[in-house]
Order: C-alpha cells, then sequence, then structure tokens
C-alpha cells in the first residue's frame, strides 16, 4: 500500500513493472498446499464422505469474501466520505472487486457441497440468501463504478453507494433470517468448544490463513493497478 | 427562502417550506406534462393483467398471490417515476440553478423525496383497487391497515429511490443503472412489506406481522435519516 501511495507522489514518471509478484506467488503457493493437505492427508469425513472437503474452500473464502472484503469496502467508503483520500476509494475498488471473486467461489461450491449433503442445489435460506444478495450489491457497486467517467466523482459517488450498503447488510439479514433457515451454523467459533475433530481443525485454520494471504494479495495487486491506472490518467491529463 | 432571511435555511420552517416548494415544482410539471405517471399507472394496470394469466387460479388462491404481485409491480412502476426526478433537472441545466439557489441541499432532497413518493402514492392509488378488482380480493374493513403498509414501504422506497436516481444522472446510463442499484436496496423493504400484506389479505390482525412491520418501520427510520445525510455527497462542488 506504501507503493501505490509513492506511484502517485512522482508524477509524470510511471513505476516499472515487475514480472511476478512475490506475495501473490507465495499465497498461491499456500493455496495449493492446502489443498493437496484437505485431499490426502486429512481424514474423510464419517457422515458427509468426501464431499465435506469443499468446507476448506468454502468457508475460508467466505470469510475473505463475505466478512473481510465487505468490510473493507463499508470502512473504506465511510472513511472516504469523511478524508476525501484517493487511496481510500481505490482500497474500497479493490476490495470490491476482489471481494467479488470470493463471493463468487462461495456461491459455486455452495450448490455443489448442497447438492451431496442436502440433496439440491439451491435453498432458499438465511444466509445463501444473503450472500446472494450481497454478491447482487457488490456487482451494482461495481457497475456504478464503471459508469462514471471522473475519477472525482466515481470515488464520491461509489463511497455513497458504498456507505449505504453497509447500512443494508443488517437489514437484509434480518428479512432472510426471519425465514427460517437449514445452514449449519458455526462449527469453530462456538462458545464451547470446536466440533470439528483436531486433524481436519487444523487443515481448517490452515485454510484460512492461506485464502486470507490471497485474498491481501490479490487486494494489494489490484490496489496497485488502480493506482498506476490512476497516474496514468493525470499524467494524460497535465 | 422565507422573507429573506440571512441565516441558512436550517430552520425547520425554512426547511420544510422550500422542500414542499421544490416537490410542488415537480409535481407542477409532472401534473402538466403526465408523461411518467401515465406510463407508470399503464405499465401498473398492464402487469396486473399480465400476472394473472401466469399463474393458475385453482392451484393458487389469490390471496396468497396478491401481495407479491402488489410489490413486484409497485417497485418497478416506482422505478419509472425516480428515474425522472432528475433527468428533469438535467435539461438547461436546471440543476444548476437549483443547486445555486440558497435552498440547503438538504432541502432539495427532501422536496424531491415527497414529489416521488406523491408521484408513487398516486400509482398506487389507481393499482392496488385494480389488483384487488383482477385478484378478486376481499380486503373489507383492512383498507386502512393495507394503505398505511403502502405509505410506509412507499416513504422508503421513494427516500432511497431518489438518492439513488440523484447518483445515477451522473452517470452514462443513468435508466438501465438504477434498477440495478435500488434493487438489492430494495428487498428489506419490498419483502416485509409484501409479508405484512399478506398477512392483512388472509384476515389476520396486524399483531401477527409485527415482526415485519417493526422492520419496515425501522428501514424507513433508518435509511430515511442516512439518505438525507449523505445526499449532499452526491453533488459535485
Amino acid at each position: 500500500m506504501a507503493t501505490s501511495a509513492a506511484t502517485i507522489t512522482a508524477p509524470g514518471k510511471l513505476p516499472e513493472a515487475k514480472p511476478i509478484d512475490g506475495f501473490l506467488a507465495i499465497s498461491i503457493v499456500a493455496v495449493l498446499a492446502v489443498c493437496v493437505r484437505a485431499i490426502w492427508f486429512t481424514p474423510v469425513d464419517a457422515m458427509l464422505g468426501a464431499a465435506q472437503k469443499i468446507f476448506y474452500v468454502h468457508v475460508p473464502s467466505a470469510i475473505a469474501g463475505l466478512y473481510v472484503a465487505c468490510g473493507l469496502l463499508a470502512v473504506s467508503s465511510i472513511l472516504y466520505l469523511w478524508l476525501k483520500d484517493e487511496r481510500l476509494d481505490r482500497l474500497a475498488e479493490a476490495s470490491a472487486e476482489v471481494g467479488l471473486l470470493f463471493m463468487g467461489i462461495v456461491l459455486v461450491t455452495g450448490p455443489i457441497w448442497a447438492r451431496t449433503s442436502w440433496g439440491t442445489w439451491w435453498v432458499w435460506e438465511a444466509r445463501i440468501t444473503s450472500t446472494l444478495f450481497l454478491w447482487l450489491l457488490v456487482l451494482g457497486y461495481l457497475v456504478l463504478r464503471g459508469a462514471v467517467e471522473s475519477p472525482e466523482n466515481r470515488a464520491r459517488l461509489s463511497a455513497v453507494m458504498g456507505s449505504l450498503a453497509a447500512l443494508l447488510v443488517p437489514f437484509i439479514h434480518l428479512t432472510v433470517k426471519l425465514f427460517r433457515g437449514m445452514h449449519p451454523g458455526p462449527v469453530v467459533l462456538k462458545p464451547e468448544k470446536p466440533s470439528l475433530p483436531p486433524e481436519m481443525l487444523t487443515t481448517f485454520l490452515m485454510a484460512i490463513v492461506a485464502f486470507m494471504l490471497l485474498f491481501f494479495a490479490l487486494l494489494r495487486v489490484r490496489m496497485r493497478w488502480a493506482a498506476l491506472r490512476d497516474a496514468r490518467t493525470a499524467m494524460e491529463a497535465a | 427562502m422565507s422573507g429573506g432571511a440571512p441565516k441558512p435555511a436550517v430552520l425547520a420552517p425554512a426547511f420544510l417550506a422550500d422542500a414542499l416548494r421544490i416537490a410542488r415544482k415537480d409535481l407542477l410539471i409532472e401534473f402538466r406534462t403526465r408523461s411518467a405517471f401515465m406510463a407508470a399507472t399503464v405499465f401498473a394496470v398492464l402487469s396486473v393483467v399480465i400476472f394473472r394469466f401466469t399463474w393458475d387460479p385453482t392451484a393458487i388462491p389469490a390471496f396468497d398471490l396478491a401481495p407479491g404481485v402488489l410489490w413486484v409491480i409497485f417497485t418497478f412502476s416506482g422505478l419509472l417515476g425516480l428515474n425522472r426526478s432528475f433527468g428533469l433537472e438535467l435539461s438547461d441545466r436546471a440543476y444548476d440553478g437549483l443547486l445555486a439557489s440558497q435552498v440547503s441541499r438538504e432541502s432539495i432532497f427532501v422536496g424531491k423525496v415527497l414529489a416521488n413518493l406523491a408521484f408513487v402514492s398516486g400509482v398506487q392509488a389507481l393499482a392496488l383497487p385494480a389488483v384487488a378488482l383482477f385478484f378478486d380480493l376481499h380486503v373489507g374493513s383492512a383498507w386502512g391497515v393495507l394503505i398505511g403498509i403502502v405509505l410506509c414501504a412507499s416513504l422508503g422506497l421513494a427516500a432511497v429511490g431518489t438518492l439513488f436516481a440523484a447518483i445515477a444522472s451522473n452517470t452514462r446510463l443513468a435508466e438501465l443503472l438504477l434498477p440495478m442499484m435500488t434493487l438489492p436496496f430494495f428487498v428489506p423493504l419490498v419483502i416485509p412489506a409484501a409479508q405484512t400484506s399478506a398477512y392483512i389479505l388472509r384476515g389476520q390482525p396486524l399483531e401477527d406481522a409485527m415482526p415485519w412491520f417493526k422492520l419496515l418501520l425501522a428501514f424507513d427510520l433508518v435509511f430515511v435519516t442516512a439518505c438525507i445525510v449523505v445526499f449532499p455527497y452526491t453533488i459535485e462542488e
């Protein structure tokens, strides 16, 4: 993030592109390693069978896409309206786009898992429906960003939408929760004790770390790309 | 401005008087042309008729079907009016004139919301009897409660819709963008409204639908306030 600030302070010169991003490479290796561990070195669930392995992708993606990305989007949008710092706008843009990807992973892996364990591809259940609405909301946000030409206008208008979306999420959740749900509750962060066996818990925690690494690596690349684009626009305007 | 007072329009009477003046201006334009109102009303009545033909009336009872139809129609016909709200300010750069006047931004917003609320309520005043007629609903003494629910939901719809209409008017694809941005925001508004009206149409008292109705009121409270607060940010300084 410090690099993205540096690119803007040096007008008239764009930073050189790096062929390989080290952080991104490490995070991809970490995700692959976790997948290998989950498939071959973690016991198969007695009840749910091999399909349970989707859990190691589905839940970490949900944490990254739903909680971290949407949280960052909301906070950076609200802060942008207050501080008017273009780095906050780039953070909002990057978290929306990377968050959309991770939410997409959740929405694709979810039905596959649901088909094997619940016998149906899709159920209109509280958490699933909330995720779908959130995905559509972020998609609308990105379309808005694409439809405004001036960078200053784009940042301001999308920050307005981002801030309102932060207020909307609890309402969507309450609305869909009033319909009864069948999605399993948390299995790790429970007040008593995690209900996962230790080997599965280790793989799961490793998966969370790996997916978080991937999330932040992609976020960093995306923010740097946005900084380059803004620098180029500023150069062309000058 | 009342009496050319030197103070900015933050005093409640002046604030409301400005808002009402803006609302009157918008409604007057609409009353003289009637273009959007006609379009929205015809759309609403046409939708009622089309929806009636898409379901087998022997399979699903009308009072189960009607709330959903009602709210789908209200949402989409509302969108037709909202698009126009800031669109009409774009010609001859009328919006710049409005912003240059002494009227506060919040008054402009509240005025636009009031005009849109009147517009949406006008369409609903024709669509609601049409749904009752074509779906053969026996509302009976519950008309008052039903109209109350409709007005509560329309307030939220007008506030959120007006804000996004202001945002969309700054973009290249205003008409296309508005539904994409607003429909997710209408979810916690339309679903509770449809659920509450379903209870009423089934002949149950409002108390049974209280969780839904409270959600509707909370949405109104939070979003009307929030939209007034963030509206000045939609305007280019």
